[in-house]
């Protein structure tokens, strides 16, 4: 079916193509449009932010509209943008890195991009229905509960949608890393973003099911009339604190675990070496993924625990410093010695290390329990979380894209342009949220739509606001950049960066069977350790033969569809019950697409010999 | 392999659900589901621990749960447990139609158990008027039993909808392993219930 869809031409037939694609290089690039123009709508709602906060007493958003702003930044730069990114780069990146053909479960992969998808235009859409959420992203109980209006309505279904899609998602690739790795990829010749990724994917499978439950709670509280966060009728509103942080505080190692991983790779190739302490890594790697789930309450030592329970996850969220100072260290190591380029993907690493120190070393500050209490909900905690999560997970971001930018597209991304985005974001990023931690210390509390004149706040806001729009600069030379190298660029073959791990050892793009022969690997880094031998590419592990592909389908798109019309059917349910109708059109669509899915028999399709011969003599599949 | 051998394979292998690297990934993927699956109820779990001292007046749980009725539902969710063992023993041998009908026999009881927990909650509502959103309790409860019975739910329309679409065709490796994942969810559900049985039901009772 996707075979077919792909020869005919035209506008529509590409449509459907990426309508029904489960080839994970093409869902990549579809987690990457969406996630590229959600990480845009989130940025114009950081500038909004901080033309707001520009100068004293401003005017220029309602307090009500700024409510909603910053809940919908912290919501779409989180759940929209960066997750999103992230699965692009490993649908990616991971299933070549191991030598596998596609995904383990391709049909799934596009349902959970689907879900993302419709859980993420759900949420958007209540900027023109009413209003959007305006309960902070935490969406703490009761201000979430008793909020009017469908704001927090919205964030609960998009988020649930789209959560669901994660899920997927993680699952998926837990199963490919175990059971689609190349002969010989054990798992310690893994490269570190195949690594990370399997320990992220761990944590998603383990954190969103809190979430889920979390979000289903608000629901029944919100639209059904339930009173677990009703305190008249003996509800506890420190249960949504619990379970929002039991999946929470995995998530930020969620986001960044993975950008742990490109660094890994992007130092090695670039260092022209081996990873250093390649064994410390994975370690330290799963190490940071165990202790994420211990450390939850370390956001609520306000809450009251008392001084044990503070105590306790004071000192482990304290532990988590040692396995990233191993990576830190190790990464400095993996440079020490080596022959360094610094290419603009390099120049973001390179970047990353002292900017995500600094954010760490808040995070110690932050961890003591009893200095939290002063520092709690000031923007010393907003500077803290962006060092970490710009610092390291949009730094991250862009040197990932930087360097597999030529694996997805064939292109190298124009490198003075590339430096030149990096600059402006750099000093600008700086600018912006160094000072943020003096404001907090001088007592300027987070979520406020206003701050005083004569109270020595004037000058830091105005340099953050000033460092905000140099970071805007920097995105968009990088937008442009990408639209300069699709015209102006030229392409590249399949190694461009002379590189160490099985995904360099394929064209760019890969033929959507990546690997025509499932490659053989010898040992960490597996194209290196070939080159090093004098061989050209990988030796083969299979004789050439018959490939067996999985068939494109609608399904998922159609599953998701039901679940966004259902959304809006629970939403709008409360004003009056004749919405109910779209909740079982919607459930219908979705579980009957499941049902059709159930029944109806796929066995995928093969790709002949010939076929794959012909293309082997074109140049391609080696 | 090809599609022939999926769906007509000449020799059936002992183990038809882990036969082809489809069903060895759908097997370790469902497993992985389960692990989210388990944090999923004991989110719920924890939740109604906090919850069911809430009750806001005299339906508390000691007041309601009457143990006798509990006591034949967990029997026949466990029983329905056993036979769906039966019918991947009957799988693994492939005796298509001892597996079938064991299956059914599994799908009686599971329709069983519901029969009961909706008659207990009917009871619930018009005794009682104990409902979702009389008390902090009552939401916790109906949630985190619902939950559970929704999953049953769900797992008799699937089990169901197996029975019925390869009546004709027998096993072949195509399906074996979607059996296979369909009977590991039942017993995830029954785990569930000796969970809800002891921590809803006895403590609420005895504790």
């Amino acid at each position: 079916m996707s075979t077919a869809a792909a020869q005919k031409s035209g506008f529509l037939a590409t449509i459907w193509d990426y309508l029904t694609t489960v080839d994970h290089k093409k869902i990549a690039q579809l987690y990457l449009y969406t996630g590229g123009f959600f990480f845009l709508v989130g940025g114009v709602e950081a500038m909004l932010i901080r033309i707001q906060l520009m100068k004293p007493d401003n005017d220029f958003l309602s307090a009500g509209l700024y409510n909603e702003m910053i809940t919908m930044h912290g919501t779409t730069m989180i759940f929209l943008a960066a997750m999103p990114l992230i699965f692009a780069l490993m649908n990616a990146v991971v299933p070549l890195q191991i030598g596998a053909r596609d995904v383990a479960f391709p049909f799934l992969n596009s349902l959970g991009f689907w879900l993302f998808f419709f859980g993420g235009v759900l949420l958007n859409v209540s900027w023109f229905t009413g209003g959007a959420p305006d309960a902070g992203w935490t969406n703490y109980a009761p201000l979430s509960t008793t909020s009017p209006g469908h704001g927090v309505d919205y964030y609960v279904m998009g988020l649930q949608i789209s959560g669901a899609g994660t899920l997927i998602a993680g699952i998926n690739f837990l199963v490919t890393i175990v059971n689609m790795r190349a002969p010989g990829m054990t798992y310690m010749r893994m490269p570190l973003f195949t690594w990370s990724t399997f320990v992220t994917s761990a944590l998603i499978l383990f954190a969103f099911p809190a979430l889920t439950v979390g979000l289903f709670l608000m629901m029944f509280d919100r639209m059904f009339g339930s009173a677990f966060f009703d305190v008249a009728l003996g509800g506890n509103v420190i249960i949504w604190e619990h379970l929002f942080w039991i999946f929470g505080h995995p998530e930020v190692y969620i986001l960044i675990l993975p950008l742990f991983g490109a660094f890994s790779d992007i130092f090695s190739t670039f260092s022209k070496k081996r990873l250093f302490g390649y064994s410390a890594m994975v370690f330290a790697t799963v190490l940071i993924g165990f202790l994420g789930f211990m450390v939850w309450a370390h956001h609520m030592f306000t809450v009251g625990m008392g001084p044990i329970a503070n105590s306790i996850f004071a000192v482990a969220t304290m532990a988590i410093a040692v396995p990233t100072g191993i990576k830190i260290f190790n990464w400095l190591f993996t440079m020490w010695g080596g022959q360094i380029r610094m290419t603009a993907a390099m120049l973001w690493s390179v970047a990353f290390i002292p900017s995500f120190t600094i954010g760490g070393m808040t995070g110690v500050m932050l961890a003591a329990a009893a200095a939290d209490y002063q520092y709690h909900d000031t923007y010393f905690v907003v500077g803290h979380f962006h060092y970490v999560i710009v610092g390291g997970v949009a730094f991250g971001l862009f040197a990932g894209l930087h360097y597999w930018w030529p694996k997805m597209f064939g292109k190298i991304l124009n490198e003075k342009l590339g430096k030149l985005a990096f600059w402006p974001f750099f000093i600008g990023f700086h600018l912006t949220f160094f000072i943020q931690h003096f404001l907090g210390l001088m007592g300027m509390p987070r979520r406020y739509w206003v701050f005083l004149d004569g109270q020595g706040l004037n000058t830091g806001n105005l340099i953050s606001t000033i460092g905000a729009f140099l970071m805007a600069i920097g995105t968009i030379i990088f937008l442009i950049n990408i639209v300069y190298t699709a015209f102006k660029e030229p392409k590249v073959g399949g190694d461009p960066w002379n590189g160490r791990t099985l995904e360099w050892a394929i064209p760019s793009p890969p033929p959507h069977y990546n690997f025509a022969q499932t490659p053989l690997v010898r040992g960490l880094d597996p194209l290196w350790v070939e080159k090093m031998d004098g061989k050209k590419g990988m030796t083969p592990s299979e004789p050439l033969g018959d490939i067996h592909m999985p068939n494109g389908s609608i399904l998922p798109f159609m599953m998701s569809l039901g679940m966004f019309i259902a959304g809006f059917g629970f939403i709008y349910q409360i004003d009056s019950s004749s919405w109910l109708i779209a909740v079982f059109i919607g459930m219908g669509i979705t579980l009957g697409s499941m049902l059709t899915r159930s029944l109806k028999d796929d066995l995928g399709h093969h790709i002949h010999k010939e076929e794959l011969e012909r293309d082997i003599k074109k140049g391609a599949g080696k | 392999m090809s599609h022939d051998d999926v769906l007509n394979p000449k020799q059936m292998p002992h183990d038809p659900e882990k036969a082809t690297l489809e069903g060895k990934n759908k097997f370790l993927g469902f497993w992985f589901f389960l692990g989210g699956e388990t944090v999923l109820f004991a989110s719920l779990f924890g939740t109604y621990l906090a919850l069911n001292g809430s009750t806001q007046g005299e339906n508390t749980p000691e007041h309601l749960f009457g143990l006798e009725l509990v006591f034949i539902m967990t029997m026949l969710l466990l029983t329905s447990s056993l036979t769906s063992v039966y019918a991947m023993y009957h799988m693994k041998n492939h005796n298509f139609q001892k597996m079938q009908l064991w299956l059914v026999i599994t799908v009686l009881l599971g329709l069983g158990f519901l029969g009961c927990e909706i008659y207990e909650f009917m009871h619930y509502i018009h005794e009682y008027e104990f409902t979702f959103r009389s008390s902090a309790f009552g939401s916790a409860f109906y949630t985190l039993v619902g939950f559970h019975g929704g999953h049953v739910l769900f797992g008799l329309s699937w089990i169901t909808a197996l029975i019925i679409r390869n009546q004709k065709r027998g096993l072949n490796l195509y399906n074996a392993p979607k059996y296979y994942i369909a009977s590991l969810y039942w017993h995830f559900i029954d785990v569930v219930w000796v969970f809800i049985f002891t921590v809803v039901y006895l403590m609420g009772k005895v504790g």
